[in-house]
């Protein structure tokens, strides 16, 4: 590849300044979209921790009033 | 081991015999793609690494069908559950697969080598020849080993046909490269043998290695 | 199961790592001379691919200790090591792709044995995923999928050695010159970048990890809760009768 090389000049610096950018904005680009799909997931959990800390919440109010129904 | 992995083996062999089903298809399909080469590249002969290149992904392709096939018997009636309930060692059902699956490739290959012959190649085949079969019966190994092993993987899923093709090329590229590779010089005219010691030594490397993994990962699949 | 521990910690020395990198690669780093500032690309796509190929290795790795212990947290972390590896392959791919381009003018370039096995091995690994959801029973779900990243993590050096017999030996590959002649500052900004980026697939792998164990534990918390309130909704029903 060496060889291969040497046959084609460097790019200019403003059109590899374009190339670099790239490569390292698709990097950057699939960092933040796995964060922001990870982020949604904890999202998710945090809204169904809220409905069962609502559920667990009911039931012992349930609980408590069925010593009532008993006697 | 060796024992119950024969018997495998000749139960397999005997049902092939009497139905003849994956036989007749690999043969069928292997002679049909030579047809669709001869018009896909718009050539009577071919030779050299175009040759190779094609006998090898023909070939391929025709393991393919054979692997989706390996464990059909056991699926369709009931052999699976008979299999695992029996105290035999996985592995004798890895090399009782892994034999018939080279049997049938070799079986394949007594048809579809001559067939190549006549229809793509001017009848030079045997120029190539006694290396042309140890590149193939060395490559069949390999080709053995990691189908039944890949037959296995997919037994259980649905979705067999699509999970099949799809783990076993990428796994038998390096089989095709080395396969290819030896057969190109042995398959132009006129037939030479360059650097065919470190093909047959590759594939030997790569059967080896994937013998040993299937053994060693074999007894934690069909187990229930 | 827990897995978060420790993970703002790791996150914070990867933050600083990668700043590192990044301050080395464009303040400190010499242009090349033949490459010219597209060589930049370089310290990216050679650590991506090489972290990669280790977590996918990793991956085999783990699904060993699945079989041999049957602790499922083997398995989360092999199902983790291979989908982050093959994330990262994707950058692989995309930054290899890009650096071709600007650099010889072609898209992809066959000529290059690095690149072209790394292709084989990452389509490989896309099936990983279909095959391992295609089977319903979460055990053997774990064991099948431990076996395919056992037998894909043995391929990953033999494709290697194949594909690179199979190149022909005319261009000298830009991996000998990153063993051989890299002068010293590029060669340490090329092993910062390496650590920054290991570093970078361990962090993430913990996250995803956290937040599977989260949602399964969250998904137990709802069942028994589920349960509870069946059970007490019945002796209800019983008691009013």
């Amino acid at each position: 590849m060496l060889h291969l090389l040497a046959q084609t000049p460097a790019l200019p610096l403003d059109e590899a300044g374009k190339y670099v950018a790239a490569a390292y904005g698709v990097f950057v680009t699939i960092l933040v979209v796995y964060v922001a799909i990870i982020g949604a997931r904890f999202a998710r959990v945090e809204r169904e921790l809220n409905e069962l800390a609502d559920m667990a919440e009911e039931h012992d109010e349930l609980g408590q009033r069925e010593p009532e129904h008993v006697a | 081991m060796i024992r119950t992995a024969a018997i495998l083996f000749r139960k397999d062999l005997l049902v092939e015999v009497r139905t003849l089903q994956s036989l007749t298809a690999m043969v069928l399909f292997s002679v049909m793609a030579f047809v669709l080469f001869h018009f896909g590249l718009d050539r009577d002969t071919i030779s050299g690494s175009l040759a190779a290149g094609v006998l090898w992904v023909t070939l391929l392709l025709a393991t393919v069908l054979a692997v989706t096939r390996l464990f059909v018997a056991e699926r369709e009636q009931g052999g699976f559950e008979t299999l695992l309930l029996a105290p035999i060692d996985r592995t004798a059902v890895f090399v009782g697969k892994a034999a018939s699956l080279f049997t049938f490739l070799v079986a394949v290959e007594i048809v579809a080598l001559p067939a190549f012959d006549i229809l793509l190649l001017q009848g030079t085949i045997l120029d190539g020849m006694p290396q042309l079969l140890a590149v193939v019966l060395l490559a069949d190994v390999g080709l053995a080993a990691v189908g039944a092993l890949v037959a296995a993987l997919g037994a259980e899923t649905d979705a067999r046909e699509l999970v099949v093709p799809l783990l076993l090329m990428p796994l038998l590229v390096p089989v095709v490269i080395a396969a290819a590779k030896a057969s190109a010089p042995l398959l132009s005219e006129p037939a030479a043998s360059a650097h065919l010691g470190r093909w047959l030594l590759m594939l030997t490397f790569y059967d080896l290695a994937f013998v040993l993994v299937s053994l060693g990962v074999f007894d934690y699949l069909l187990e229930d | 199961m827990v897995f978060g521990n420790g993970l703002r910690a790791l996150a914070l020395v990867t933050a600083a790592a990668l700043a590192l990198a990044m301050g080395l690669i464009f303040f400190y780093a010499p242009l090349e001379a033949d490459q010219g500032f597209v060589q930049k690309i370089f310290y990216l796509h050679v650590p991506l691919a090489i972290v990669a190929l280790c977590g996918w290795v990793a991956g085999g790795i783990f699904g060993i200790q699945l079989l041999r212990t049957g602790d499922r947290k083997w398995d989360y972390r092999s199902y983790v090591a291979i989908h982050m590896s093959l994330i990262y392959g994707v950058a692989v791919l995309l930054t290899g792709s890009i650096w071709a381009k600007a650099s010889w003018g072609h898209w992809w370039v066959w000529g290059e044995p690095t690149l072209v096995s790394f292709l084989i091995v990452f389509l490989l690994y896309c099936t990983y995923q279909p095959m391992r959801f295609s089977i319903a029973d979460p055990e053997k779900q774990g064991r099948y999928a431990a076996v395919f990243a056992i037998t894909a993590g043995a391929f990953v050096p033999l494709n290697f050695m194949a594909v690179r017999l199979a190149t022909p030996l005319v261009h000298p590959r830009v991996f000998t010159r990153v063993a051989g002649d890299l002068p010293g500052s590029m060669r340490l900004t090329w092993l910062v970048s390496l650590v920054a980026i290991a570093l970078l697939f361990v962090t993430l792998c913990k996250l995803e990890l956290t937040s599977k164990s989260a949602k399964d534990n969250l998904r137990r918390l709802r069942r028994r809760l589920e349960a509870r309130d069946e059970a007490a909704a019945e002796r209800a029903f019983v008691g009013a009768n």
